[in-house]
């Protein structure tokens, strides 16, 4: 089994599918245990890699490969490092807490619901476990339809606007990443292949024009997903009219393809364009602007979705300040943040979600004294506020001090200082948010009534907290893992670095 | 002799955070027996701080990791102690006064419904605050330091349904995190500089970099800045946001809404102190510095002014403490700027007691008065609560400088200190400390004589329910009497014929800053004593037309105040430093954000997309009528898309 542990963990879920599929319609309860039961069993499926993962080696490790379309050169090959381990990890969390956090909210549709799920945890999985760029293409798209259908069916009143803004932009990105495949694909050798270290291993002969078309390409296709300053617009939309499930898996995994994109195809596999000081340069200012921008924007609004979508932009904004300082601190940060923030972001949505099933509001303007009638729920609600704003003792202040670091040791020191002043501008809207949600007199009746956390709702926020102050004091277990892969993925750019500063 | 930390260094911070946790989870149930969990607690972690304290009064020093925190590369940073005389004696303070403010909480917050989460969030401080002084690297403080300010936040805003507690709590965390950016970004610089962030291996390094330059990027020029002149800058912006300074002060009176005894620990004898200690700590990076001390100096000096003419108009009991309390902080910082590290401390360390103190008998005033702060409706109180009104008395001899109490030797340090620096700097100092003096006296016998003395002015309502406050309550305001009175002996200078024992315990601390206070010995013995004679006159004088004016002349302050018309109404509106911000930053802020979000975002972006727009009409359209709601349909979506790429590929 454990030759397979890869493939099992991927595709665990589509047992669930089938066993829900077979499931009558009717059966709501046992659709809803069969598709936790599933994602359970996936996530204790996924700690087995995170225990035995050999965490002082930068291999891609529980490897499997086999032929496919042997005329292209494509296999099903399969294997993680220390930077997909940790995105498979999350997504196998996230999904359980999602389906968890469904339980009451989904009433109609319950089956395909759940079905839709499970399939994108698959998606999912597959895109974080690929090592060939032809399954890796396949399961990239493959997740674009369950996430499309999931905000067009469950979604608010505007989901069929915000579903196609969603698709489009997203679709848009991935024809370019295609091009993109196929050109590198096309000069990957004789004979051809997708294997993604051996096109990594290949880079060092495309010629800087393939470099540069190849790059920003992909540049596209990521920067929608992340996404990118100016290639936001749609996250709040989709954000806003997306069940909650919808926006923690949009959130927590979905961004964190784009950043992902990145650290395994755009940097290593086009060194010299990644490199160029213009090309670092314009990342460094988009990815300050996001910050800045994104926390700006975010104070002003209204609806507490929107909040946390925008305060998504500022932080994926700190993720790709810290890939782009290329130091250890910087990138190790970063993926941290990758994970932090779908933790924290996750449970942000989950925390919105939970008063939005109890008001049927989300505007801010209509709660404030919740902390008298749901004490629990503040609680958590604060833990998860602090992570936000990198309170030290959580998550987010280890992801965000190695970004600041790595950025302020990098040739872009003055991004560090926007990143620093970032901070302040977070502390300022979710402390505000949490202060007219949670504290200031109580307005409406309809809050005076609201019942604190069941156990159900204790639990799905739970594990997300246990990760935040585990994170917060001991950070270890997770940066070990990473350290000897960010190692690796810097060394080509050390020696690149080298070659044009000797 | 050093060595590494034992158990029970590492107990003084983890009983209250554990203490913290229980209460934190368990408080519904435990309801009133929270209190004692945590006084059980922080009298233990006081009872380990005096033995700490006895170990390295016997000469042992302690240091080194309990565990590695956050590793990436060479980025490598300890949970980790140190544990030296400063620390000693921060630990030893800290401990004590909060053990008794604990005990007073018993009693002040009786009954209150939030009662178990208050001594949750009273451990999870004291937690914080060891942390911040026990560390020895500059990451591990700064998550004390960060996490005082979210237990400052959450007990500013303790009584959370009242809008004005949420927002000054909020003011107070974000108006400090200004002062953590400039404290991040020192931070960061001393990292990229030393390669460390321990105290160890950055305070010997630092005579290896003096002299290096850093070139500061200002928009289209960039200006040389000496690298450990940028350092101290930027600690010194942290230290201004946690301890008040000007211009970041205005967090701190706002700060009065939460719980008294919340004032009296967090925001008069403990964490507004940080920024004091983390200076005194870093002093050989300070003394490396004279234009860093310098601007440490004036800001001290100018603050201590400056909260002092606001403290002299104001009618709530708390908010004249409140600006003393930024007006003493001055000091402190005063005393750094000149160099003299164990005269700041010194003056740390005795303000905590007298103005604890102040802070709890204005607590057991208010409790009196059935929670009324308003001094214009107390008068006459002496009479109906007298212990509270003779220890509030001997607090504020104490801080009003008045030999033999402890303010007058820590406060006249400073003074001497700063006259006898031998620079006109050391001298405009002085001066600003002097009459920042006059008005403390001042300010200080106005409240004791507007409360205490005089006409009742008390509403028939709150005098029906007068009553003097518990043993609980008394009982901790007498032991603070009695520090505040003696507490000044550990530091008699020699030309008042005492040891100046503070200075020889402290002073190897502050070895390497020994140059800097190498210069403040201009000036005989005969001189110092002259001055100190000077700061008592100048003390009575202060005293004297506080009792002119409140207690001979009632009806002077007010006729003064119509005459002064302008300059009153400036200092009564605290020189209108909120309405100033309001306009500058916070509003400007705001509109821009809107400006973003319904201009950029929602015509610009989306408007480029239009194009898209209309084409997603289209297809929306159509996928409406796809819609059908069967598994089957998607299911073909589904390989539809598949073929598509796959037909690209064989194409491709």
């Amino acid at each position: 089994m454990t030759d397979n542990i890869l493939t099992l963990i991927t595709f665990f879920p589509l047992a669930g599918v089938l066993l829900i599929f077979f499931t009558p319609r009717g059966n709501e309860a046992a659709i809803r245990q069969v598709a936790f039961f599933a994602s359970v069993i996936t996530f204790a499926l996924s700690l087995y890699p995170m225990a035995r993962f050999d965490r002082s080696s930068f291999q891609m490790q529980f490897v499997e490969s086999v032929p496919w379309i042997p005329s292209w050169g494509v296999h099903y090959s399969v294997g993680v490092d220390g930077i997909s381990l940790l995105m498979v990890f999350l997504t196998t969390l996230l999904t359980m807490v999602s389906i968890l956090a469904s339980w009451t909210a989904i009433q109609e549709r319950l089956k395909e619901y759940m079905i839709a799920l499970l399939v994108l945890e698959t998606a999912m999985l597959g895109v974080f476990v690929s090592t060939d760029l032809f399954l890796f293409y396949v399961f990239w798209e493959l997740e674009l339809i369950p996430m499309f259908l999931l905000i067009g069916i469950w979604g608010g009143p505007n989901k069929l606007y915000a579903a196609v803004k969603f698709f489009l932009y997203t679709l848009a990105g991935s024809v370019l990443m295609m091009v993109a495949i196929l050109t590198l694909y096309l000069h990957s050798g004789d004979p051809l292949t997708f294997n993604i270290q051996a096109l990594t291993e290949a880079s060092g002969g495309f010629s800087p024009t393939v470099q540069f078309w190849v790059f920003w390409a992909l540049f596209l296709g990521f920067a929608f997903k992340v996404p990118m300053f100016p290639f936001h617009t749609w996250l709040p939309d989709a954000h806003v009219e997306a069940p909650t499930a919808g926006s923690v898996i949009l959130a927590g995994v979905l961004l964190k393809m784009g950043t992902y994109g990145f650290l395994r195809f755009a940097i290593p596999m086009c060194p010299q364009v990644a490199l160029d000081p213009t090309t670092v340069t314009i990342m460094m200012i988009l990815a300050s602007v996001a910050i800045i921008y994104g926390a700006l924007v975010a104070m002003m609004q209204k609806d507490m979705k929107k909040l946390v979508a925008y305060s998504s932009v500022s932080h994926m904004g700190y993720v790709m300040l810290g890939i782009f300082a290329y130091n250890t601190q910087g990138v190790s940060g970063g993926i941290l943040q990758m994970f932090n923030h779908g933790i924290v972001t996750g449970a942000l949505f989950l925390i919105v979600g939970l008063i939005y099933e109890r008001r049927h509001s989300r505007m801010i303007a209509d709660f404030g004294g919740v902390a008298r009638v749901m004490p629990i729920y503040a609680a958590l609600f604060s833990i998860f506020t602090m992570a936000s704003i990198g309170l030290p003792g959580t998550n987010g202040f280890v992801g965000e001090i190695l970004i600041l670091v790595g950025a302020f040791a990098s040739e872009y020191r003055l991004a560090a200082v926007v990143g620093a002043f970032g901070i302040i501008l977070g502390a300022a809207y979710m402390l505000w948010l949490y202060q007219r949600v949670i504290f200031n007199p109580m307005v409406s009746k309809e809050v005076e009534s609201m019942q604190d956390l069941s156990l159900r709702e204790i639990a799905t926020l739970l594990p997300l907290a246990i990760l935040v102050f585990w994170i917060g004091f001991y950070p270890a277990t997770f940066l070990n893992i990473l350290g000897p892969s960010v190692e690796h993925l810097l060394e080509p750019i050390r020696a690149v670095q080298l070659a044009m500063h000797p | 002799m050093e060595k590494t930390p034992t158990l029970i260094h590492v107990l003084i911070p983890l009983l209250p955070l554990l203490a913290f946790v229980v209460n934190g989870l368990f408080g519904k149930w435990l309801q009133g027996k929270a209190g004692y969990i945590s006084i059980g607690a922080v009298v233990l972690s006081c009872l380990f701080s005096l033995i700490t304290l006895g170990q390295v009064l016997s000469g042992q020093h302690f240091y080194g990791t309990v565990y590695e925190w956050i590793t990436a590369g060479d980025f490598r940073i300890a949970i980790g102690f140190n544990i030296d005389q400063l620390t000693a004696a921060m630990i030893a303070m800290v401990t004590f006064v909060a053990s008794l403010i604990h005990i007073y909480s018993v009693g002040y917050m009786h009954g209150d419904k939030g009662y178990a989460r208050f001594f949750a969030y009273l451990s999870l401080f004291t937690f914080s605050m060891l942390m911040l002084v026990l560390a020895n690297n500059f990451l591990l403080l700064y998550l004390g330091w960060e996490a005082v300010g979210l237990c400052s936040y959450l007990l500013i805003g303790f009584w959370y349904e009242k809008k004005s507690a949420a927002d000054a709590g909020k003011k107070a965390f974000v108006v400090n995190r200004v002062g953590d950016f400039g404290f991040g970004l020192g931070v960061f610089l001393i990292f990229v500089t030393f390669g460390s962030l321990d105290y160890h291996e950055v305070f010997h390094a630092v005579g290896g970099v003096l002299g290096q330059k850093i070139t500061i990027p200002l928009l289209v020029t960039s200006i040389e800045a000496d690298l450990v002149t940028v350092i101290c800058l930027l600690l010194f912006v942290g230290a201004m946001g946690k301890s008040a300074q000007f211009p970041l002060h205005v967090w701190l009176p706002d700060a009065m809404e939460g719980p008294t005894p919340v004032s009296a620990l967090i925001h008069a004898a403990t964490m507004v102190t940080a920024g004091v200690y983390m200076v005194a700590r870093a002093n050989p990076l300070f003394s490396e510095s004279t234009t860093a001390l310098t601007v440490v100096g004036i800001i001290g000096g100018f603050t201590a002014l400056f909260a002092a003419t606001i403290g002299l108009a104001q009618n709530d009991i708390k908010r004249v403490l409140a600006y003393s309390t930024v007006s003493q902080l001055g000091y402190m910082f005063l005393a750094l700027g000149v160099g003299a590290y164990v005269a700041a401390i010194f003056h740390l360390l005795t303000h905590a007691f007298f103005k604890a103190l102040l802070f709890l008998g204005s607590g057991s005033v208010i409790h009196a008065m059935s929670g009324e702060q308003d001094m214009r409706k107390m008068g006459g109180l002496r009479d109906k609560i007298p212990r509270t009104y003779w220890t509030f008395l001997i607090g504020t001899v104490a801080i009003a400088g008045i030999p033999p109490l402890a303010g007058f030797f820590s406060k006249d340090e400073i003074l001497w200190k700063a006259f006898s620096h031998g620079t006109g700097y050391g001298k405009l100092l002085w001066l600003l400390g002097a009459v920042a003096a006059f008005m403390t006296a001042f300010y200080m016998f106005r409240l004791l004589y507007m409360t205490f003395f005089g006409e009742s002015r008390v509403e028939p309502e709150a005098a029906h329910h007068l009553h003097e406050s518990p043993w609980n309550m008394v009982g901790p305001l007498m032991v603070l009497a009695f520090f505040s009175a003696v507490a000044g002996f550990a530091g008699v200078p020699e030309a008042m014929l005492g040891n100046n024992w503070i200075h020889h315990f402290l002073g190897p601390v502050f070895e390497h800053g020994h140059e800097a206070g190498h210069a403040a010995a201009h000036g005989g013995h005969g001189l110092e004593v002259m001055m100190a004679l000077l700061s008592i006159l100048i003390a009575a004088a202060g005293i004297g037309l506080a009792t002119y004016m409140y207690l001979l002349k009632p009806t002077l302050p007010a006729k003064l105040a119509a005459s002064l018309g302008g300059l009153y109404r400036a200092v009564f509106n605290k020189w209108y430093m909120d309405e100033l911000y309001d306009a500058v930053i916070v509003n400007p802020c705001k509109r821009f954000a809107t400006f973003l979000w319904e201009f950029i975002d929602a015509s610009i972006i989306d408007g480029i997309v239009n194009g898209v727009a209309a084409v997603s009409n289209f297809f929306g359209e159509r996928i409406r009528k796809a819609q059908t709601g069967h598994v089957e349909n998607y299911a073909l979506f589904f390989v539809i898309g598949v073929v598509v790429i796959l037909g690209f590929y064989l194409l491709g």
